[in-house]
Order: C-alpha cells, then sequence, then structure tokens
C-alpha cells in the first residue's frame, strides 16, 4: 500500500515540477555538474573525464586561420585541441570566457573546412575525428521524465548544445568536403564509431537527432564498407525497440534514413533485405508509439512493393495480421498506409489478397468509431482503387455488403450513413443485379433469424428490480 | 482429421479439433487451451501420430494461440506416453522457440525446460541436446536467444563429450554478433555458471563474463553485473580478487549510468557474495561513490540500498565504518537536489537507529530525521513518518513529537489529496505511539477536519480512521472525544456532512459496542429519515441495516422497522430500494403480520 502510494505521489509530484520544470531541472542539473567534479574517480561520459581532471579550463584564442600562409597545418592542429575541452553549460556563470573562444574557434573551423580547397591533409584526420568523437561521443543522461511521452511532452534539450551544433556543423562540412578522402577516413571513422553515432539517436533533442540524420546518411552514402554494418545495427536498434525496450527516440529518423537507402536497392532485392522488411520493418508496426514514425514507415514499405511487387501479398498479410484490436489512432494509420499500398498495387496482386483485405475493411467500416469507419470509406474516394473493386465487384460486393447496409441503418454517426450512402450507390451501379440479389438475401436472412436490434433491448434499471 | 469418422463418442473432440482450424482465433484459444482434453481422448498413440504433426504445422497461427499452444506442452508428457515419448513434443516447441514474439518464446523456453528434467539421459543426448544445437546455430536471432536458455537444464546430466560442445556453444552465443543473443547469454550466464564444474567456471565462465562484462553494449555489460554475483558466490574467496573484483570495480565506475545503477541495485547481493574482507576494502568505497554518482538515478537506488548494506557491515567495525565513510555521505543526500533520492533515503534511513544505537541516533541520525521532516517534498516527509516504529524502538518517538506535529500537520493540509490520504493512513499508528493525550491535544482537531474534507476519498479515510483509533483508545474515549462531534454533523446544512455522519455511525457502531450505539447514535440515524434530501434518506436506510446487528432485537421491532416502514414508502425509488433491502436483511419484513 505505501509502495502503491508512493508511486501515486511522485506521479503528483512529478506533474507538479512540470509548471515549472524548467527552473529547477536547470537548478538541479547545475549541482549534480558539481557533484560530477567531486567524484573524480567514476568517468561518466566523455565530459566527465575531461571535467574531472582539475586542469585550467581558461582558452585564450589563436591567430586567426589563413589558408593561404604557412603552418596553417599546425594551427589547425592546435585550434582542434583547443575545442577538445569541455565545458559545463549547466553552470552558467563560469568560464564565460573560454566558452565564447571555443565558440568561436569552432565556429571558424567550420568555415575553414567549409570554404577552403586543400586542408583536409591526411595528418589533420585523427586530430578532426578526435575532436569531434570527444564532444559528441557521449552515454546519454537518464531522461528526466521517465513517462517521457514524445507526443505530449517537451523534449530535454542538449544543455551544451552551443557548442555542439558547431561540432555537428563541422563533421558534416568535413564530411562533405571535395577533397575529403573515405579511403584516409575509414581508418577513423570504423564501426565504432559508426555504432557510437546510432546510439546517440536516442536522443530527445530533435535539433541533434536532424544532425545525426544527415551525418548518417553522409557516411552511408561515402563509405562504401560501412553500409551493411550500419544497416545491421539499425536492425538491432529496431528489433531491441520492437522486442526488448519499446522505448528510442530516434526511429523515425532512422526510417528516414533507410527510406532513401531502399530506394536504392538494386534488383532483384537480396534476401537480406527481403527479410528486414518481413522481420523489422512489419513488426515495427505493433509499436505503441507508432504515430511517431508511421509516416516514413509507410514511405519504407512503399518503397519495398514499388522495387519488387511480388512482396505486396506477404506485406499486406503481415500488416493484416498485425492490425490493431483497440487503439482506434493506429487502426486509422494503418487504413493510410494500406491505401498508400494499393494506390500502387499491380492489378494481379490485388486480386491475390482481396478477400483477407476486404473482411478487413468490412470490419473497419463498422468500427464505432466514426474516424475509423470514415477513413475506410474514403477508399471508395481514390479513383484507382475503385477500379481496382469495380474488376473484382464479384468478389468484393459480397464481402462488404453485409457490413455497409447495416451500418447505413445503425451506425450513430450522421456522416458515416452519408458516407455509407455513397459508397453503395457507387457499388450498385458497379453491378446492380448482384446488388439486388445481396440485397434480398440479406433482407431474407434477416427476416428468418428474426434478430432483434440491441437497441430494442432496454437496458434493465439496476434499482428497480 | 481424427475423430471425424462417426464415433459418436469422440464427436465433441471432433468439435475441437474442427475449432483449432476455425477462423475465429478465440474459438482457436478455446480449443488449444482444452488440448490436453484432445489429446486424453485420442489416446497416446494418435496424440503422437496424429495431433502433434497437425499442432506443429499450425505454427504459423496468431501469438495468441501460440502462447496457449507454449503453455499447453510443457505439461503433455503423460498425454504422449510418459518419460519415454517426452521428446515427441520437442518439434513443436522447436518451432515455437524460434518465433519473433518474445512471450510465445519464453513460454516454449519454459515448456522446453520443463519437460527437458523428464528425459532419460539418452534422450536428453539423443533428442534435447542436437535441439539446443540446432536453436543455438540458428540463422534469426530469436532461435539462439532461445538457446541461451537451455544450456543450464541439460548440461548437468549429459555425458563430457557433450559437455564440452555445450560449452563451446555457449561461448560462441556470448560473442554473437547480434547483442540481442549476447544479452541472452549475459543473463544466463550465472545460471549456467551455477551448473559448471569449478575448473570450467574459473577457465570459462571467468573469460566470458570479464568480455560480456565490458561489451560495447551497456545493456549487455549491465546483465553481466547481476551474473557477477551468482558467479562470486561460486568461487573460492581467495580467488575473487583475482579474477571477480577487477570487472566489478570497473563496473561500479562504468562510463554509462545504466551499468552504475545496476550495481547500485545489486549491491546488497554483491556484498553477501563477496564476503566482508573486500566488502570492507574495496565495495565500500564503490558505494559512497554510488552513493556522490552525478546520476540521480544512480544515486536514488544507492540510497535505498543504505540500511541494507550497512546491516551487512562486518559486525567488528561496522560502527565506525558507518560514522566514518557512509554517515557523511548520507548526510549529504538528505539534501540532495533530487527528490526520488531523498525519498528513497527517507524511505530506510530510520532503520540505521538500531543499528547506531540510542546515542548515536540522538546526536547523528536525529538531526538527519528532522531535517527530512521538514523537506519540501511531501513524499519524504510521509517516508519518514511511516516508518516511525523503528525509531520509536531506539529513542521513543517523543523526541521528535516537536517537528512531528508541524510536520502532520502541513502533510495533512497539503493541497494533494492523494499525500492527505497517506498521511491519514498513518494516524493510527503515531496515535499509538504518541499516546492517547498527545493525540487529544494535537492532532484531535485534524482527524476530525478529515470528515468534512471536499474529496470523497479523504472522508471515507478520515472515517475509517475514526473506527482505528476507537480500537486503540477504548469506546470511552469515543463516547468523550469524537461520537459528539461526530453526531453534530448530523445538523451540518451540507449534506454530504450529514451523510458523513451516518458513515461514521457504520463505522462506528461495532466497535463502540451497543450501548453507545442504541444511546446516543441510533436516535440521530431515526431522526435523519426526515432529511430532504434523498441521499441522505437511503443512507440511513443503509445505515440501519449497517447497525441493526448491534441494536436489540426490542430496539429493532419497535424504533427501526416503524422508520423503515415509512422509508418504503417513500416517494424516491432509491430510498424505497434500500429500505427493502434493509428491512429483509435485519428479517423485519413478516413478523408484524404474524
Amino acid at each position: 500500500m505505501a509502495a502503491k502510494d508512493g508511486s501515486k505521489m511522485s506521479a503528483a509530484a512529478i506533474a507538479a515540477e512540470k509548471v515549472d520544470g524548467f527552473t529547477r531541472k536547470s537548478v538541479r542539473k547545475a549541482q549534480q555538474r558539481q557533484r560530477r567534479s567531486l567524484s573524480s574517480s567514476q568517468g561518466s561520459s566523455q565530459f566527465r573525464t575531461h571535467g574531472a581532471v582539475p586542469v585550467d579550463l581558461s582558452l585564450s584564442p589563436l591567430p586567426q586561420l589563413m589558408p593561404e600562409c604557412v603552418n596553417q597545418q599546425e594551427l589547425f592542429t592546435q585550434k582542434l585541441q583547443q575545442c577538445c575541452v569541455l565545458f559545463d553549460f549547466f553552470d552558467s556563470v563560469t568560464d564565460l570566457k573560454s566558452k565564447e573562444v571555443k565558440r568561436a574557434t569552432l565556429n571558424e573551423l567550420v568555415d575553414y573546412v567549409s570554404t577552403n580547397r586543400g586542408v583536409l591533409v591526411e595528418a589533420a584526420y585523427p586530430d578532426i575525428t578526435n575532436m569531434i568523437i570527444t564532444n559528441i561521443f557521449r552515454t546519454l543522461p537518464p531522461s528526466d521524465n521517465p513517462d517521457f511521452d514524445p507526443e505530449e511532452d517537451e523534449p530535454t534539450l542538449e544543455a551544451s548544445w552551443p557548442h555542439m551544433q558547431l561540432v555537428y556543423e563541422f563533421l558534416l562540412r568535413f564530411l562533405e568536403n571535395p577533397d575529403f578522402q573515405p579511403s584516409i577516413a575509414k581508418r577513423y571513422i570504423d564501426q565504432r564509431f559508426v555504432l557510437q553515432l546510432l546510439e546517440l539517436f536516442d536522443t530527445e533533442d530533435p535539433r541533434e537527432r536532424d544532425f545525426l540524420k544527415t551525418i548518417l546518411h553522409r557516411i552511408y552514402g561515402k563509405f562504401l564498407g560501412l553500409r551493411a554494418f550500419i544497416r545491421k545495427q539499425i536492425n538491432n536498434i529496431f528489433l531491441r525497440f520492437i522486442y526488448e525496450s519499446e522505448h528510442f527516440n530516434g526511429v523515425a529518423e532512422l526510417l528516414e534514413i533507410l527510406g532513401s537507402i531502399i530506394n536504392g536497392f538494386a534488383l532483384p532485392l537480396k534476401a537480406e533485405h527481403k527479410q528486414f522488411l518481413m522481420k523489422v520493418l512489419l513488426p515495427l508496426h505493433t509499436a505503441k508509439a507508432l504515430v511517431l514514425f508511421h509516416a516514413q514507415l509507410a514511405y519504407c514499405i512503399v518503397q519495398f512493393l514499388e522495387k519488387d511487387p511480388t512482396l505486396t501479398e506477404p506485406v499486406i498479410r503481415g500488416l493484416l495480421k498485425f492490425w490493431p484490436k483497440t487503439c482506434s489512432q493506429k487502426e486509422v494509420m494503418f487504413l493510410g498506409e494500406m491505401e498508400e499500398i494499393l494506390d500502387v498495387i499491380e492489378p494481379t496482386q490485388f486480386k491475390k489478397i482481396q478477400e483477407p483485405l476486404f473482411k478487413q475493411i468490412s470490419k473497419c467500416v463498422t468500427n464505432p468509431h466514426f474516424q475509423v469507419a470514415e477513413r475506410a470509406l474514403y477508399l471508395w474516394n481514390n479513383e484507382y482503387i475503385l477500379s481496382l473493386i469495380e474488376e473484382n465487384i464479384d468478389k468484393i460486393l459480397p464481402l462488404m455488403f453485409g457490413s455497409l447496409y447495416r451500418i447505413s441503418k445503425e451506425h450513430w454517426n450522421p456522416t458515416i450513413v452519408a458516407l455509407v450512402y455513397n459508397v453503395l450507390k457507387t457499388l450498385m451501379e458497379m453491378n446492380g443485379s448482384l446488388f439486388d440479389d445481396l440485397t434480398a438475401s440479406y433482407k431474407n436472412d434477416r427476416q428468418r433469424c428474426g434478430t432483434p436490434s440491441r437497441l430494442n433491448n432496454p437496458y434493465p434499471h439496476t434499482l428497480s428490480s | 482429421m481424427a475423430g471425424a469418422d462417426g464415433d459418436d463418442s469422440l464427436y465433441p473432440i471432433a468439435v475441437l479439433i474442427d475449432e483449432l482450424r476455425n477462423e475465429d482465433v478465440q474459438l482457436r484459444l478455446n480449443s488449444i487451451k482444452k488440448l490436453s482434453t484432445i489429446a486424453l481422448a485420442l489416446g497416446v498413440e494418435r496424440t503422437r501420430t496424429e495431433l502433434l504433426p497437425f499442432l506443429t504445422d499450425t505454427i504459423y497461427d496468431e501469438d495468441e494461440v501460440l502462447l496457449a499452444l507454449a503453455e499447453q506442452l510443457g505439461n503433455f508428457t503423460m498425454l504422449v506416453g510418459g518419460p519415454e515419448y517426452v521428446h515427441c513434443l520437442l518439434p513443436p516447441l522447436e518451432s515455437l522457440a524460434t518465433v519473433e514474439e518474445t512471450v510465445v518464446r519464453d513460454k516454449a523456453v519454459e515448456s522446453l525446460r520443463k519437460i527437458s528434467q523428464e528425459h532419460s539421459p539418452v534422450d536428453l543426448e539423443v533428442h534435447f541436446e542436437p535441439l539446443v544445437k540446432r536453436l543455438a546455430s540458428g540463422d534469426w536471432f530469436t532461435s539462439r536467444t532461445s538457446a541461451c536458455g537451455l544450456f543450464s537444464v541439460c548440461y548437468p546430466r549429459v555425458s563430457s563429450t557433450v559437455k564440452a560442445e555445450i560449452r563451446q556453444h555457449f561461448r560462441t552465443l556470448c560473442s554473437d554478433d547480434t547483442p540481442m543473443v549476447r544479452r541472452a547469454a549475459a543473463s544466463k550466464l550465472g545460471e549456467f555458471a551455477k551448473v559448471l564444474e569449478l575448473d570450467y567456471v574459473k577457465s570459462d565462465i571467468i573469460s566470458l563474463f570479464t568480455a560480456l562484462a565490458s561489451d560495447e553494449q551497456d545493456s549487455v555489460r549491465l546483465l553481466a553485473v547481476e551474473a557477477c554475483v551468482s558467479i562470486a558466490t561460486l568461487l573460492p574467496q581467495e580467488d575473487l580478487e583475482t579474477l571477480v573484483m577487477p570487472t566489478l570495480r570497473q563496473a561500479a565506475e562504468d562510463k554509462s549510468w545504466r551499468v552504475r545503477y545496476m550495481v547500485a541495485d545489486k549491491f546488497s547481493e554483491l556484498q553477501k557474495a563477496v564476503g566482508p574482507e573486500i566488502t570492507k576494502n574495496d565495495l565500500v568505497p564503490a558505494f559512497q561513490n554510488l552513493l556522490k554518482d552525478c546520476e540521480a538515478e544512480v544515486r536514488a537506488a544507492a540510497a535505498n540500498k543504505v540500511k541494507e548494506f550497512c546491516e551487512n557491515l562486518p559486525e567488528d567495525n561496522r560502527e565506525q565504518i558507518i560514522m566514518t565513510h557512509i554517515l557523511p555521505c548520507v548526510k549529504e543526500l538528505v539534501s540532495d537536489t533530487n527528490q526520488h533520492v531523498k525519498s528513497a533515503l527517507a524511505s530506510v534511513i530510520m532503520g540505521l537507529s538500531t543499528i547506531l544505537g540510542k546515542d548515536n541516533t540522538i546526536e547523528h541520525l536525529l538531526p538527519l530525521f528532522l531535517a527530512q521532516l521538514k523537506d519540501e517534498c511531501p513524499e519524504v516527509r510521509l517516508n519518514i513518518i511511516s516508518n516511525l516504529d523503528c525509531v520509536n524502538e531506539v529513542i521513543g518517538i517523543r523526541q521528535l513529537s516537536q517537528s512531528l506535529l508541524p510536520a502532520i500537520v502541513e502533510l495533512a493540509e497539503d493541497a494533494k489529496w492523494r499525500v492527505r490520504l497517506a498521511i491519514i493512513e498513518y494516524m493510527p499508528l503515531l496515535a499509538g505511539q504518541l499516546g492517547v493525550e498527545f493525540f487529544d491535544e494535537k492532532l484531535n482537531t485534524l482527524c476530525m477536519a478529515w470528515l468534512i474534507d471536499h474529496v470523497y476519498a479523504i472522508r471515507e479515510a478520515a472515517t475509517c480512521n475514526l473506527m482505528k483509533l476507537v480500537e486503540k483508545f477504548g469506546a470511552d474515549w469515543a463516547q468523550n472525544t469524537i461520537v459528539p462531534k461526530v453526531l453534530g454533523m448530523a445538523n451540518d446544512p451540507n449534506y454530504l456532512h450529514r451523510m458523513t455522519t451516518l458513515f461514521c455511525i457504520n463505522a462506528l457502531s461495532d466497535v463502540c459496542g451497543r450501548d453507545i450505539t442504541t444511546k446516543q447514535m441510533l436516535p440521530v440515524v431515526l431522526k435523519m429519515s426526515e432529511d430532504q434530501v434523498a441521499n441522505v434518506r437511503f443512507n440511513v436506510a443503509k445505515s440501519l441495516q449497517k447497525i441493526g446487528p448491534v441494536l436489540e432485537k426490542i430496539t429493532l421491532q419497535n424504533q427501526v422497522k416503524p422508520v423503515l416502514d415509512k422509508l418504503a414508502t417513500d416517494k424516491d425509488m432509491d430510498v424505497k430500494y434500500f429500505a427493502h433491502e434493509a428491512l429483509s436483511v435485519l428479517e423485519l419484513t413478516y413478523p408484524a403480520h404474524d
């Protein structure tokens, strides 16, 4: 009992803290950082290993980099090393000058690698990557809000963003520099580097994830040797997300990258890719937080089907298997995805799955949640789907008729009833005689069974008994 | 299939079997749940030759059905003909152990573990162990993760050559290239170590443990911490320092807070496993560091362990270690910036007083208790109050009463009703420890004020609280202090307060006894039957039903019955209903007409 109350209490307390969470959080973090420097024996993140060493953090500005002068390489290296000093951004008072020096230096470095040719000599690579690794690779802190709901809550932003943003910018310019040599860089940008980069995708800060997305995309493009590895690690992240933790903030970003990767797959598709589709992408639909990445996921699925239409049947069967049973919001998303798939489906493929598919759609139109019913009925607004239905009207009409007819009489929502009338009208125009037959047999069935509508059964009053 | 050939006795079975193929998941599920009935009817022979192959083929189904199937098959040994034939169950379970859905797979592994015990040593080598090997070298990660859970059940009962193979397979999985498999292996490492011969623990397990504990993924490393407990328990003391401690030290200082959290969370187990010497030399400083960790999650986990850790310290210099090493950290935690840390500490800190004794408690702990009693976070204060009994035994609660009272008053008036509810629940305990005088003087007003709280849950808890107080202090006390106040509320203009009077009477009549109930409470209840508000009137009927058993028969006949009869003709439907119910429960319906 006490424990139960305790948890209730903490939930209440968290809710209360949200009101002015910002100030408290910052105060708390600041003090945590102070602790960090006290307990020097523990190496938590990259920040701390440096911060813990009691060195003088003050930086003094170095001379301006001039690409055309001699000794610039040495200066470049010095500046890179200078940028390896990490500052405590929870403490907004100390080291202000040095923070500014580092910011200016980073800015200069970004400029230097993006506007000049010939600055990326082989000797600079280790210092460049070391600076990047030191600044961005770290163990992400525990979420301030254990019940973080990305849809509702404000994400915790990275405190050291003023510097980190520039480091990300620098990494991006470095990768995009025309002189950039993957053959040299692969010694530093290796599997370990990529793995740490992928772990950062779990950050709550959307700005960071956005940079990571572009950067990983560039790395995938430039390092052929890392491609299979990257795909495999993304696989692992997704599988962990699906079957183990249900928590990863960067699923949408990773899917976005995959969307364009899939676009570039050669035909015929490798077994590995098909397995990824069936065993990873389809099960991703079961995630609770589907809404956060559904658009990207549906895009990936459609990409696959456009590449190889023979995958349509297993994919649709897979979606039907994972069809949401209780979550209306997800059901609407599934219907949306189904429309995207039907938009690109080949008529021969359509014939293969029309029966199970329209059984499901028939259930959807009778859904008491009007958004689900509405989304399902909207399929009839799609010209291409309409033509597919028309072609197979003898199969589809019998599957749909009972539900549509019943809904036209019984659904509580007038918009749905109006939509159903339109759909029934369209179907009647497609095959009038079949429609009449079905109407007649439906009425017969009803009379024979004499099933009274549930509405006629008055709800007994509990107290009057 | 089976049974459909006209034999009448098998007809119900034929239906069940048909339902195994029904389109409706629910029907398939029902049928699977009656699988043992089907098998029993078919007999062992046909179960083996027909039912099991059929089930093996239907493996592609809804996860829900598969889960039920996996569970059923674990209890199927007798149905296939006993241990001699138990291996027939392996093919369907093997497929189930490879499916994607974790719960299904876990259940299949559970069933496989169960039936492994029913295999003879020969069958284990001929049928079971090859299955483990197939799973361990499966293409997809699911079969390899399932394999991890099966090594330890067959290892003890196979020949030494097969043992060597099993060790080899386990080693391979520990360095699998998917982290899911490494996690599964790491989580079974301790269990596997327990069935290995000590030499192999030293040679094989330690190197695997070391490797997993320095895995690139923190999710793997933290599972190695769990294994550390089992491994340390298995090894002789003199080997711990060289084989386990380097890894444990490293884990306690891991760069990932999740690993450090795990160390903090398992600290008591680790402490017991490594013994007093290592605890003194290594774990004390490690624990200090965890208490000072930069992440609040880690500090909170460590704070939770403070009492247990101190309790388990070697007695000869326990006090000295606590006073010089632990207490300074604890003092800092009292003013931690994170409320979860403080509240974790508050839930255990009182336990230190029994360990440190009266003098130390008064000198060192009391200031901390007092500070926490004044903490801004109500959870911290509540945790202190809920553990008052520990201190009471050592120094008596009076030492705290000066600070206790303001803390209680503040919690009693907290804006969050859950906080108020929690403190109400401690009131009987506090009353018992503080004594009746103190209570009357300081707390009685509070208890009465809760009766008119605007949240129903609080009013309800307050009535229950009164009952417990009367149990503690006796009926005389009730008559003098609370009954008059409760009855006074019967004239309150707010009908909710009038109803509270009735609810209090419901709760109190039993503990106050017949005399008080008849003489003081009953007249008030009866009078309230004329209330204008129907809710009050039907609660009168309910109250009469409730207190009826406490009253004498004659009182019921002469006083209660007329009122209920009148209520039974009330114009309000609900009042009538409850009046009738009361009349019939109290058996007052027909004797009147006799």
